[in-house]
């Protein structure tokens, strides 16, 4: 087997090597001990079917199994809480780490609560478990009977995958968002072409962007197809961790590592995006902005973990401050991604500003993403939302029309009730 | 070496069917048991399609399929409508995963020769998949599959590999 020093390695092949035991490289197959494993309301349940199915008595490792009670938070029917009351009940059993109802997304407290360091291998129940690669992590979504396997053993069996080195270069320009960034992969890769890859971001645009940012970039790298998405480590990486004495140990790519495709993105020269609702089921087409301008918007979403984090919040009250009022037929709904989101908004003003314009403040979690609770669209409703996926149906009405935007434009929609470019409330700040 | 043979007609849908429309994320909020999910298979993409499904039938679809949530029920209900064979181009990652660990066998093949009803007959034989689409008498070549999955489909799913052999062997 060749070493590291003469094969150059991307990061997941790094990553992979140091949690298999041996240099691997991509296309083969090995079984490597997983760092830490997350799983929530809606995938848990399953897994502690097939965990007990298996012959599981005990979990492999208590410490480093996370699950999040965030796709039913609050439940609507008691069937739902009966769900939840059985993860409830394992964990106690079990020991394992329970974030109940109420604290967020399970992928905003994995990073949050210190459960995620650069160099580590982690997976979860959860497709959007890809987010953690911003943090210099190999980081992928697997099924409950996957994360059952992990709970049983500790380890999991992986195909190396070959990676796309996505060269981002230049700075956002003002009113343009990570968002348009992933919705721009998304429009250009072939999912065909993404599937079992792993996007590796690189160039000044990367290192330029702040960490919320690069967890927008890792989240949507699932909805590209891809099966992962990672950035290097660097200062922005450390501060925003906050991870104390174990810091974990940061991957790079060797200069010479081999990529199986490249795409690059001149961040200077993009503007605003929209994913438009499917058509008979076929998949989200995405344009600029400027093409679906004055489509009237019955329903602005500011949620998920794409979408609900601090930073996504506080930029679209900037465009709400701009317009200063909310228009009279849209319904503006905000979630935040977690408890601490939550309360820094009220610490710092913004809440009570979200609830003069009129908004919904639901408990932090999925919301209405998924349709599994929150606010439902009516039938035939137009939704413009910070969320990362518009399948007919997904927000809980198929019949209702669902836009995915950045915040700012998603905000721009709130104040003029139809789609409108966000940069021309930005530009009358200056 | 073990062989298996599945023949049935085929069933098509469209590209980029993700798991939201194989199964609602909503229904899943009240129930995890295939049996009753069944009941709504399909039906944010064509309820009349997903109500049509019949035992045996073979879900033939265009690339991407199963993309979205990596939710298992997506697997477990075509498993309940007595499916047990799934063609695409290409699958997204979880999906086929997860088809693998419930004992659906996802066969990566071009799939644009074939039309609706058409019998299909699978065979999987080692690691190599060998798809007839016996109406039109075209043999389409499929991609093989890797030891560990063969291993996993072998044992009946990942449940079963892992109650027979407690672990993963440390090469595989």
């Amino acid at each position: 087997m060749p070493s590291s020093s003469v094969t150059p390695a991307t990061i997941s092949e790094k990553i992979l090597s140091a949690h298999c035991g041996r240099e691997c490289r991509a296309g083969e197959s090995v079984v490597c001990k997983v760092d830490a494993a997350m799983a929530t309301d809606g995938s848990a349940p399953m897994a502690i079917d097939y965990f007990n199915k298996m012959g599981g008595k005990k979990l492999a490792e208590p410490q480093s199994m996370i699950f999040a009670l965030d796709h039913y938070a609050p439940p609507d029917n008691p069937a739902t809480v009966e769900l939840q009351d059985r993860i409830r009940r394992f964990s106690e059993e079990q020991g394992n780490t329970l974030y109940d109802i109420g604290a967020g997304i399970g992928h905003q407290l994995m990073i949050e609560r210190g459960h995620v360091k650069p160099g580590q291998l982690i997976v979860g129940a959860d497709s959007h478990s890809v987010a953690y690669g911003a943090a210099n992590v190999f980081a992928t979504g697997v099924g409950s009977s996957d994360l059952a396997a992990v709970m049983l053993t500790g380890k999991l069996w992986f195909k190396v995958p070959e990676s796309i080195r996505v060269t981002l270069t230049g700075k956002l320009p003002n009113g343009v968002d990570a968002k348009d960034i992933a919705l721009e992969i998304n429009r250009t890769l072939d999912p065909a072409e993404a599937s079992y890859r792993t996007l590796e971001f690189q160039g000044d645009g990367a290192a330029s962007l702040t960490f919320e940012e690069r967890m927008l970039l890792t989240n949507m790298s699932t909805d590209a197809g891809a099966k992962a998405g990672v950035f290097a480590a660097d200062a922005t990486t450390t501060a925003y961790l906050n991870a104390g004495d174990d810091v974990g140990v940061a991957v790079h790519a060797d200069k010479d590592a081999v990529y199986a495709l490249d795409l690059n993105i001149d961040l200077d020269q993009l503007t605003p995006r929209l994913a438009r609702p499917p058509v008979d089921g076929a998949a989200a087409e995405i344009v600029g902005i400027e093409q679906d301008l004055g489509t009237p918007v019955d329903m602005v979403y500011l949620g998920t973990c794409t979408g609900g984090r601090k930073s996504d919040l506080e930029r679209a009250l900037n465009v709400l401050r701009t317009g200063g009022t909310k228009h009279k037929r849209v319904q503006l709904i905000v979630t935040p991604a977690s408890d601490r989101v939550y309360s820094d908004l009220a610490t710092e003003g913004m809440l009570a500003e979200f609830i003069a314009l009129g908004a919904l403040v639901m408990t932090p979690g999925c919301g209405s993403c998924c349709g599994t609770c929150g606010t439902i669209p009516g039938n035939e409703k137009v939704v413009m939302s910070a969320a990362n996926r518009n399948f007919t149906g997904r927000m809980g009405n198929a019949k209702a029309r669902v836009y995915l935007a950045s915040p700012e434009a998603c905000a721009a929609a709130a104040i003029t009730g139809e789609i409108t470019d966000p940069r021309t409330f930005l530009e009358a700040q200056q | 070496m073990t062989s298996l043979t599945i023949n049935g007609p085929a069933r098509l849908v469209g590209a980029d069917i993700n798991t939201d429309y194989i199964i609602s994320s909503r229904r899943k909020r009240v129930t995890i048991d295939p049996d009753a999910l069944q009941l709504h298979i399909f039906e944010d993409y064509n309820a009349e399609f997903g109500q049509s499904l019949k035992p045996d039938d073979i879900i033939v679809a265009g690339k991407n399929f199963g993309c979205g949530s990596a939710m298992e029920v997506a697997v477990t209900v075509v498993r309940a409508a007595g499916i047990s064979c799934v063609l695409a181009p290409s699958f997204a990652r979880a999906y086929y995963r997860n088809a693998i660990n419930n004992g659906l066998l996802p066969v990566i093949c071009d799939t644009s020769s074939i039309q609706e009803g058409d019998t299909l007959s699978i065979v999987s034989e080692g690691n190599d998949i060998h798809v007839t689409n016996t109406s039109r008498d075209i043999s389409i070549g499929a991609a093989s599959l890797s030891s560990m999955m063969i291993e996993i489909l072998k044992t009946g799913g990942l449940t079963e590999y892992l109650r027979k052999h407690g672990d993963f062997p440390s090469e595989i």
